[in-house]
């Protein structure tokens, strides 16, 4: 109660380009890998292998969007993966009510899940991480029953358009994930909703006693990222052609957590940002495409990407306010 | 005559440069309750931290029974028979009283848990301290008050010679708190000493010997209760002396607010929550500045948080204009045009991370947002006109709240509810923490805002702030409005009377005690 605490005062440059650092930080890394790659890395410079970095890094983009506003208010969400099973096996067992309505069912399914997450944490206050691990854990069970245990193949063309098709020159799924970056920048930076998530995670308190709908801004974050999961899971079922439940975005969870946290948005909250994760991911993706190209082993890869998020986090480390 | 059972000398604690403690010293007898107060910063949980070995000090020295010590933990302390019991009990709640009491040392046979002798050992504990508790039962299935008894109990195990309490009662009943009561009296019997920190003075006055007051860090002086009148208890907290309480022109406040003899502006009733709020009822006109005295503890903030909404009230009404409040929320306080701004800056103010501009708009966003989207030409002229207005230094709007001072990061959070042009503002503690420039220009700016019609009610702990600042004064005692003072009647000497002694009512039962 009476411990004394001195308040310093973070001023100058230093402390100026340190506040940078998280998010240009990620970009410089980011250029210094492409430029590495492109002068040692044979065929990296090639339209082709962007457009393939592109196409791997599109569903990992869309979840880890999700999962940075839920990040920025101090929660975390591991059910993402699940979800994605439970939206894929969801849009190929009921294709043959035709592809729209197939793909707005799932989509809507995934929303429910992640309101679902939503509710137990906002209105009963359970932790994050246990009341998603909850459904990680059992997501992924309910969209193998869906399934039935099987594989389910799926044939329709236009469907599979989703996540194999092109329009104006660039893959579907890659549009996809752009549109949704944009968007998320544009709710971050314009909106009150954006500010809110902000606000609920720098001070939750504080957000509250100034008339923030803390509840309803929780909830609604959660029902962001099981529906983004919910795209993600359509659009790898399209490419892939089939749903496979057990295999169907294993471990996204981590890759969308670590593009976050290398991204520069801080696993305590309080602050975002969506073109720092999409700048993480593709940091991620970068290393694993030079790595392969160059013969080396993928297991190496991890090594350096654990590396990477190690670095990132200490980069970002809380500063004493 | 004998060396006392515990002497602390000199003792010096420095927190990254902040002196915490300088130079304090504290004696403890045999068989005494001593009870230790001050008010916030006064360093009373840093003393105790040092004395059961939570904290290595920077100077001084201490004694146990005539033996120089110095505790490396708690364990170091504990051993030697200095305990601390905290509010928040540290015990495991899925294990019986027996064990809890026992952890860590539990009688054995065979390499085993003798449970036989452990449940028996506890009864006699329990027993001792004159508890009916079964050594058997899931500590989880107590109530607050015994689980704290438990912990006492477990603290005497260890053959307690000093026993501190910190805070005891905040969460007892009156049942529980005579059981705690108990309990005390039967340790002093045993020749232990009780420290016992409280905000209670009815408490203090029932249970202890001798009192140490403390105030930003030094020692103010140990006095024996018995004689010790209230009133001068509070001037040692509060570092007056009694014959200078008339002092005045320190502060930035000219105007006194008019009194109104309309309708009142906002109306509380019969506010009530547990024993921390008891029927607390105020009134407040349009224009008039309304202060809030009242001792660290007294319920001061707890009825500005009922007020606006942001605490659950068991009973009581708010009506602001007539109209009675739905208060479920602090968003329907601010939509019905309530503002408040909080004492503690930085856990219920400030979102650090966040710009001074984005802080300033925080609570008007509905009123700048279309469809969703914040209109960036109404905030800026918000946020250009309020800076402007309050003269808030930073170097620009974009600049983090955090790395800003004190005085700016409050002006900054007093603009977010201007800007929203409040009918009602509560003010709790304005200028705490903050230097004496920015100070005297936030009493101007209530002063300016009182004069334009708004209704502030302030709290504060600063007498000559009250005093000059506020057409009338209500004074806080134990969750109770015990005192108002209007016009003539406000003085720093008549707050704290009221403050001590608890206004006329409570007159007789004061000096009871």
């Amino acid at each position: 109660m009476s411990q004394a605490t001195t308040i310093k005062r973070a001023g100058g440059l230093g402390a100026g380009l340190a506040d940078y650092a998280p998010t240009y930080g990620a970009l410089a890394a980011l250029v210094l890998l492409f430029l590495f790659n492109s002068l040692f890395t044979p065929n990296f410079f090639d339209v082709n292998n962007f457009r393939n970095i592109l196409l791997q890094v599109a569903t990992t983009v869309l979840v880890a969007t999700g999962m940075t506003l839920v990040i920025a208010t101090g929660g975390i969400d591991l059910s993402v993966g699940a979800v994605m099973a439970i939206a894929s096996a969801v849009v190929a067992s009921s294709l043959g009510l035709g592809v729209l309505p197939a793909v707005l069912l799932a989509l809507a399914v995934a929303l429910g899940a992640g309101l679902f997450n939503g509710a137990l944490i906002s209105g009963f206050r359970i932790q994050p991480i246990i009341v998603t691990l909850a459904l990680l854990i059992s997501g992924r069970g309910v969209a193998q029953v869906i399934n039935d245990g099987k594989i389910v193949l799926v044939g329709d063309e236009s469907f599979k358009a989703l996540g194999q098709g092109r329009l104006f020159g660039a893959p579907v799924q890659v549009l996809v994930m752009l549109l949704v970056v944009a968007a998320a920048i544009f709710v971050m930076r314009a909106t009150s909703f954006g500010r809110y998530v902000s606000a609920v995670g720098g001070n939750e308190a504080a957000a509250r006693l100034a008339g923030v709908r803390v509840h309803r801004t929780k909830i609604a974050v959660y029902a962001i990222s099981g529906l983004l999961a919910g795209v993600a899971g359509v659009i790898e079922t399209a490419r892939q052609g089939a749903s496979d439940a057990p295999n169907m975005g294993l471990n996204i969870e981590l890759d969308a957590i670590a593009a976050t946290v290398v991204g520069g948005t801080p696993l305590t909250g309080g602050r975002a940002t969506v073109v720092g994760t999409l700048v993480g991911a593709l940091i991620m993706q970068v290393i694993t495409t030079g790595f392969v190209m160059n013969g080396i082993s993928y297991a190496w890869s991890l090594v350096i990407k654990a590396a990477i998020i190690i670095v990132a986090v200490y980069i970002q480390r809380p500063k004493l306010a | 005559m004998s060396e006392p059972l515990l002497r602390m000398e000199g003792i010096t604690k420095v927190f990254s440069g902040a002196v915490a403690l300088d130079g304090v010293s504290l004696s403890l007898e045999r068989g005494e309750v001593h009870a230790l107060v001050g008010e916030n910063g006064a360093g009373k949980s840093t003393l105790i931290k040092i004395m059961t070995g939570a904290y290595r000090r920077d100077g001084g020295r201490v004694w146990l029974e005539g033996r120089e010590v110095d505790f490396r933990s708690p364990e170091d302390a504990q051993e030697a028979g200095v305990v601390a019991v905290y509010q928040e009990v540290n015990l495991l709640a899925y294990r019986t009283v027996a064990e809890n009491i026992f952890l860590g040392r539990e009688p054995r046979r065979f390499g085993l848990v003798d449970w036989k002798k452990m449940n028996a050992g506890a009864r006699a504990i329990l027993d001792r301290l004159g508890l009916e508790v079964d050594p058997e039962a899931t500590l989880g299935s107590l109530n607050i008050a015994l689980r704290q008894m438990v912990a006492i109990a477990r603290g005497v195990s260890f053959g307690a010679k000093v026993v501190v309490l910190d805070e005891p009662t905040s969460s007892l009943t009156e049942h529980e708190v005579s059981i705690l009561y108990g309990v005390i009296r039967r340790l002093k019997g045993e020749g232990a000493a009780v420290v016992y920190i409280s905000h209670r003075f009815d408490e203090l006055y029932a249970v202890c010997d001798r009192v140490t007051v403390l105030r930003d860090g030094k020692l103010v002086g140990t006095r024996a209760l018995e004689g010790l009148e209230r009133i001068d208890l509070v001037c040692l907290m509060l570092g007056k002396q009694r014959d200078e309480l008339r002092r005045e022109g320190a502060t930035a406040f000219g105007h006194k607010g008019r009194e109104e003899a309309e309708a009142p502006l906002l109306r509380a009733e019969n506010l009530t929550r547990g024993r921390k709020l008891d029927g607390v009822s105020l009134e407040a006109g349009r224009g008039e500045i309304v202060g809030m005295a009242g001792l660290l503890g007294s319920g001061r903030t707890e009825t500005a948080r009922a007020v606006f909404g942001a605490d659950p009230l068991e009973e009581g009404a708010v009506f602001l204009e007539g109209q009675r409040l739905e208060l479920d929320s602090p968003r329907d306080a601010i939509s019905a045009g309530l503002a408040f701004l909080s004492e503690d800056r930085k856990a219920e103010g400030i979102i650090p991370e966040l710009s001074v501009r984005e802080n300033l708009t925080l609570a008007a966003l509905p009123q700048l947002t279309k469809l969703g989207v914040v209109s960036r030409a109404e905030q800026e002229q918000i946020v250009e006109k309020f800076m402007k207005r309050l003269g808030i230094k930073a170097s620009s709007a974009d600049q983090k709240i955090r790395e800003l001072s004190g005085g700016n990061q409050q002006k900054v959070l007093l603009a977010r509810w201007l800007c929203k042009n409040p009918k009602f503002l509560i003010l709790d503690e304005p200028t705490r923490g903050i230097d004496i420039g920015a100070k005297g220009e936030i009493q101007s700016l209530i002063n300016e805002l009182a004069e334009s019609g708004l209704g502030v009610l302030m709290i504060s702990s600063e007498l000559e702030e009250l005093v000059e600042g506020s057409s009338r004064v209500l004074v806080m005692r134990d969750g109770k409005c015990v005192a108002e003072l209007r016009g003539a009647e406000i003085s720093q000497d008549s707050i704290i009377h009221a403050m001590a002694e608890g206004g006329a009512e409570s007159e007789a039962k004061g000096s009871e005690a």
